[in-house]
């Protein structure tokens, strides 16, 4: 006798007698018969069952796990990708080598992740007139918005702002300090959670 | 009497009253103008003694007199504490020597008495031994209060006027940008309050008449022109351009249009709105994809001067109102770099200051109109973004030759210059159109 047509009647007495009290579950659970070796070899069985699937589920946990890494990382290296600054020469918006190399890699991002949208912030050094470099600042914002454009990313994606010379990231007065403000910052302002690494 | 022989009169009487013989002779026209009745020699300052000042509040009035009269360059004080006894005896006496006040190289004498809100002012022409001027002028408020030394100042310009034919400028104000706000100072560094809410702020401008100023704010999606009632506080922006880049507000001299910049994604190009800053906009410039920034108007209205980078380097264009007839006005290679801007034109219309950069530095210059002479005007550090006084002879700038950015004032005729704020980072001076406050 199988443990299943043992259990047949204990099954049929719970159904009629749940159907009896309406919904209510049996009163009484049924008693073991005592062991003898089908049981035995049946609890095995289910034991070995668990420990198979336990350690299933460990090793489905830590591939997850890898996964994950793995992807936080993919996206922690776009997203520094997306808002990698790039830099200009003095009273200029012309975008130099270095610069659309790092565009490129943000295209790359924008295109598989859809949801990604950007802002860019055009910034100048301390030299020059305080209302020219406003307009110098917004220049240098859009012509990284046109580079995105211009290879495809749509143009409702990308925002553009001037600080002119207001938010310098260096303080000093010489061409070390300069050379770093000149600069385009790039803000993530939707999707950051859709953000995707390279194909 | 001749000058030499009243010099050696004055420096004689001066060593006997223990005082030192003032400076003499300066080299510059001050003289243009019509002059009532007073005879003093042509090519110097007239030496003006003022009264010790009976009434309320009247020593403060005396050293506010004194200080615009000094400010002005126009008018030699002849004071110190000799000179004031000496002053002081004869009022008590009701009688005034002339004689020894030409013997001192004065050319007139101001004696102030305060009754109640009103000053009565005599000016006496001392070479003529006469009254020259006599009025009553209305003071507003009461001392030390904002309105009285305003109204006091206007009350100096008025004198000024008598006596060099010059209205003083002494009742003007200046905005500037310190920090996160617009501040508003007097002429004679007195009396500086915030006029701007906290936040990004850049580029003030006053209307002609003093009442409302205009300025550039940083919001969420770009740069703003906030127009401000002084008086009320209330405040609207400009909406014929929404977002983007909108700054360097400029008001037409009759008040009614407002002239500024605006950029979004092909170059910044000068705009004209009403000066409400509603209904649409007119475009002035056409700098396809360059920056088009800081207009200002010349003084009948029909012409503009401003900053263009459309030659690939900033320079100063001027064109008409309409944005027609554009021609370079700085087409001079004064140094190592080809960057000029910030040109703001000169109430008698003739000059165009403007900053240009010389070995790395910005320093201040002018230009004539009519053929383009150059003039420096500055050469300590570095000096930015002139502004002129009502009167076309002075300018309020930014300079560092402090070590800090602080706002100066510079006599363009004599070369002298004072410090006029006293905060570090006091930057983008506008200096009010009007020569008294309203």
């Amino acid at each position: 006798m199988t443990g299943k047509t043992r259990l047949l009647p204990f099954l049929l007495l719970a159904v009629s007698a749940a159907v009896a009290c309406s919904h209510k579950p049996p009163a009484t659970t049924p008693t073991p018969t005592g062991p003898n070796q089908d049981s035995i070899n049946a609890e095995n069985a289910r034991r070995d069952s668990i420990a198979r699937a336990e350690a299933a589920r460990r090793d489905s946990i830590a591939r997850a796990q890898g996964d994950a890494d793995k992807m936080r990382a993919a996206r922690d290296a776009a997203t520094k990708a997306l808002t990698q600054v790039i830099y200009f020469d003095f009273d200029s918006d012309a975008l130099k080598d270095d610069a659309r190399s790092t565009l490129d890699a943000k295209i790359t991002i924008l295109n598989a992740s859809p949801d990604v949208k950007l802002k860019v912030a055009g910034n100048t050094d301390e030299r020059g007139s305080d209302e020219y470099n406003l307009a110098l600042g917004q220049r240098r914002a859009a012509a990284a918005k046109r580079y995105l454009t211009d290879h495809g990313i749509a143009g409702d994606r990308i925002d553009i702002i001037s600080y002119g010379e207001e938010r310098p990231v260096a303080t000093g007065h010489d061409e070390s300090a300069w050379s770093q403000n000149r600069r385009d910052e790039f803000e993530i302002t939707a999707g950051a959670d859709q953000i995707k690494g390279a194909p | 009497m001749h000058l030499t022989q009243r010099l050696i009169t004055c420096a004689a009487l001066a060593a006997c009253l223990g005082i030192p013989a003032r400076a003499t002779a300066q080299q510059q026209d001050t003289t243009r103008g019509v002059r009532i009745g007073l005879t003093y020699q042509p090519g110097t300052k007239p030496g003006v003694v003022v009264f010790p000042v009976n009434g309320p509040g009247g020593d403060s009035l005396q050293a506010i007199v004194q200080r615009d009269f000094d400010y002005g360059d126009r008018i030699e004080v002849i004071g110190g504490d000799a000179i004031q006894e000496t002053a002081k005896q004869q009022a008590a006496r009701n009688a005034i020597d002339f004689t020894v006040w030409k013997s001192l190289s004065a050319a007139a004498v101001v004696q102030i008495s305060v009754m109640g809100s009103t000053a009565h002012v005599n000016v006496y022409d001392v070479a003529a031994k006469k009254v020259a001027a006599s009025h009553d002028v209305q003071l507003s408020g009461s001392p030390p209060g904002e309105d009285w030394r305003m109204s006091v100042h206007a009350m100096a310009d008025q004198i000024e006027q008598w006596i060099t034919g010059v209205h003083g400028i002494a009742a003007t104000r200046i905005l500037y940008v310190r920090g996160n706000r617009i501040y508003v100072i007097d002429s004679d560094g007195y009396g500086e309050h915030p006029v701007s809410e906290p936040g990004t702020v850049l580029a003030p401008a006053w209307s002609p008449d003093g009442r409302t100023i205009a300025y550039s704010e940083l919001v969420k999606g770009g740069w703003n022109i906030v127009i401000r009632d002084l008086a009320t506080g209330r405040e609207h922006s400009v909406t014929a351009t929404p977002g983007g880049l909108n700054i360097t507000p400029a008001f037409s001299p009759d008040g009614q249009s407002l002239c500024y910049a605006h950029g979004e994604e092909n170059g910044t190009d000068l705009y004209m709105v009403s000066a409400s800053g509603t209904g649409a906009a007119r475009r002035v410039t056409v700098g396809r994809g360059t920056d088009n920034v800081s207009p200002t108007f010349s003084p009948d209205g029909a012409r503009l001067a401003f900053t263009s980078g459309r030659a690939g380097h900033p320079e100063v264009y001027t064109s008409d109102a309409d944005g027609s007839n554009v021609a370079l006005l700085t087409p001079f290679n004064f140094g190592d770099q080809n960057y000029r801007s910030n040109p703001d034109w000169s109430p008698d219309g003739r000059l165009i200051a403007f900053q240009s950069q010389l070995d790395g530095r910005f320093q201040i210059m002018t230009i004539t109109l009519r053929d383009q002479t150059v003039k420096q005007l500055t050469s300590e550090g570095i000096n930015e973004d002139p502004t002129w006084a009502p009167d076309g002879r002075h300018l309020a700038f930014t300079s560092s030759r402090t070590g800090v950015k602080e706002i100066f004032v510079l006599d363009a005729e004599s070369g002298r210059a004072r410090q006029l704020t006293h905060d570090p980072g006091a930057r983008l001076a506008a200096w009010s159109h009007s020569t008294s406050a309203p």
